[in-house]
């Protein structure tokens, strides 16, 4: 029986000839991701358990993105421990302020991911990776330490859910906007323990970065971890980072999937998800009116250049509303020079808008952009639950790079038309 | 494997961010992480809860991040076990590897109240209701599972090998 991308990519790493949905198999990890919080608490485990080494330096990465530059003794003391552990071990893919990245963009970025690969993070975004035909999921600390000792994760082999992409995109929509878009139409365990598979003619007029955001929040259907065909685009992106030889898995003709879901790219509106689920979508016609107090443009779903190009080219020569507080956050140090030598910055700094280091930061209620009681603000992440950048009481309403800048001018949620 | 208890109930979609808010996540340590478990949805329960209680929830309990700091925060707690209707899956993950007991069980986790004395075996799956008197039948962890689990966890059970 066929197999899909992901279970080709798992029995290629355990070693079997084929794997079956619902198998329990022990597989090799390319890759062992974790950050400045989740990384210390892989540390007390592992110590704890005495190991005396990794299983190969040369495939962990410690990124600190988190709570970076630090928050507060707390958090600096968190990465402290981190520092001191790739020390120790000789960690070669350490990333610490002045050059990292948010991880789920750093990683591309640097071709420390590759096609083909199977990849662990203690992040629930890893999932992002998948994006370049990779089997990538997020894990838990214990995980992490098991995988830095090992070299080796235990999976059950999931079922899949096939999404038939065709069409090309309209102005100003993006791949943030479908996948809200399907999160809005299976809930946020529509795909649970399943692998998304996203496949098609029309995946080819998606970009990496629409791709990325897209892979990114397939942990908010629930997904065991999405993945895309591999493409021209795909070849390209990883041409000049690279460096070693990788396998592209398609999927068999005779695969099995749960289930198949046809989406036209065209038919796709710019949608928001309103509080305190990713699921509870609207589309920017039916939102109505929504004042806010403050927009994020950046994460691990939305800080690459495209998403900062497409903000720019909305916020230019106009102004960030009086009520509202704009955050720009480029994901990566490559990310954040090249916007500044093209002049994004200018006009984002020229608009009213805060421009900062790389770092997640608001995304999950860090720094960087805390809201108060009752605040309302329109972020570019990927997570809305209560509570999630700041009070209880606040409200977090997600959506694309363009809608947030369209909404940052005009003081609540807009779609980029009454803007430009 | 037992495990008997007072049951606190919550309902769908309890996320990560509710179980442990991020602001808390600048300590590892488990003492300070369960005196922050459930704060944003029921700012009383770490003072309501005791040493041995059970938690149940309906559909997809623990969506949402990794952080292993959520069941460390719910096991930190006193909690001796988490009955669903279902699992997020990282967090499914992390109890097994955390050794929190856990069990999946629909038409317990509909029928059991806030309140209610209930006791779990892990061998066969059976968890009995005591104040409403009745049983319900979960699906006892497949053997891989269960050794992590007997072992007090991954780490362990890598290491007894």
């Amino acid at each position: 029986m066929g197999m899909t991308m992901t279970q080709k990519i798992l029995a290629a790493h355990a070693g079997l000839s084929e794997v079956k949905a619902g198998q329990l198999i022990n597989c090799k990890l390319d890759m062992v991701l974790g950050n400045d919080v989740t990384t210390p608490v892989a540390i007390n485990e592992f110590d704890k358990e005495g190991f005396k080494s990794v299983f190969d330096n040369s495939k962990i990465s410690i990124v600190l993105d988190h709570f970076t530059p630090n928050k507060d003794i707390k958090a600096a003391t968190l990465s402290k421990q981190c520092r001191e552990f790739s020390t120790k071990y000789d960690i070669k893919n350490f990333y610490d302020v002045g050059d990292m990245g948010i991880e789920h963009a750093l990683l591309p970025e640097k071709g420390i991911v590759a096609t083909g690969e199977c990849i662990i993070g203690a992040d629930s975004h890893t999932c992002t990776y998948g994006a370049l035909g990779a089997f990538s999921t997020g894990v838990g600390s214990t995980d992490m330490a098991a995988g830095m000792a090992t070299g080796m994760a235990w999976f059950k082999v999931p079922t899949a859910i096939k999404f038939n992409i065709t069409g090309k995109l309209n102005k100003w929509v993006s791949g943030k906007d479908v996948i809200l878009h399907i999160i809005g139409m299976i809930g946020v365990d529509g795909a649970l323990y399943k692998s998304m598979e996203f496949v098609g003619d029309g995946i080819s007029n998606l970009t990496m970065d629409d791709r990325f955001a897209m892979a990114n929040m397939a942990i908010e259907a629930g997904a065991k971890n999405g993945i895309f065909i591999v493409d021209e685009k795909t070849i390209a992106y990883q041409k000049d980072k690279v460096n070693r030889e990788y396998t592209i898995y398609n999927p068999d003709e005779d695969a099995e999937y749960e289930t198949t879901y046809d989406i036209d790219l065209s038919t796709i509106k710019s949608t928001v998800a309103f509080p305190h689920l990713p699921e509870n979508t609207k589309t920017i016609d039916e939102v109505g009116e929504v004042i806010i107090d403050q927009v994020v443009i950046g994460s691990c779903t939305n800080g690459r250049l495209e998403d900062l190009q497409v903000a720019a080219e909305i916020l230019k020569d106009k102004k960030v509303a009086k009520n509202v507080r704009c955050i720009v956050i480029p994901a990566t140090q490559k990310i954040y020079l090249e916007a500044m030598k093209t002049g994004l910055l200018e006009i984002f700094i020229n608009s009213g808008c805060s421009v900062s280091t790389p770092t997640c930061g608001p995304c999950l209620g860090g720094h960087m952009g805390i809201l108060a009681a009752g605040e309302r603000a329109v972020a570019t992440t990927n997570r809305n639950f209560v509570g999630r950048m700041g009070h209880p009481t606040s409200e977090v309403y997600l959506a694309s790079p363009a809608i947030a800048a369209a909404s940052a001018i005009t003081g609540k949620i807009s779609d980029v038309s009454e803007v430009m | 494997m037992k495990a008997f208890g007072k049951v606190h109930k919550f309902g769908d979609n309890v996320d990560t961010d509710v179980i442990i808010p991020a602001r808390y996540l600048n300590t590892a340590d488990h003492k300070e992480l369960a005196s922050h478990c459930m704060e944003d949805i029921d700012g009383d329960f770490i003072n309501k809860v005791k040493d041995g209680n059970i938690m149940v929830a309906t559909e997809n309990f623990g969506c949402g991040s990794s952080r292993e700091h959520a069941p460390i925060a719910i096991k930190a707690s006193g909690i001796s076990c988490v009955i669903a209707s279902t699992f997020a899956r990282i967090f499914y993950r992390n109890s097994i590897n955390t050794a929190l007991p856990i069990l999946e069980c629909r038409e317990a986790a509909e029928k059991i109240e806030a309140g209610d004395e209930v006791e779990v075996n892990f061998d066969t799956g059976i968890i009995t209701n005591h104040t409403k008197n009745e049983t319900y039948q979960a699906q006892p962890f497949p053997e891989f599972i269960k050794k992590i689990i007997d072992a007090g966890g991954l780490l362990n059970s890598i290491k007894s090998q």
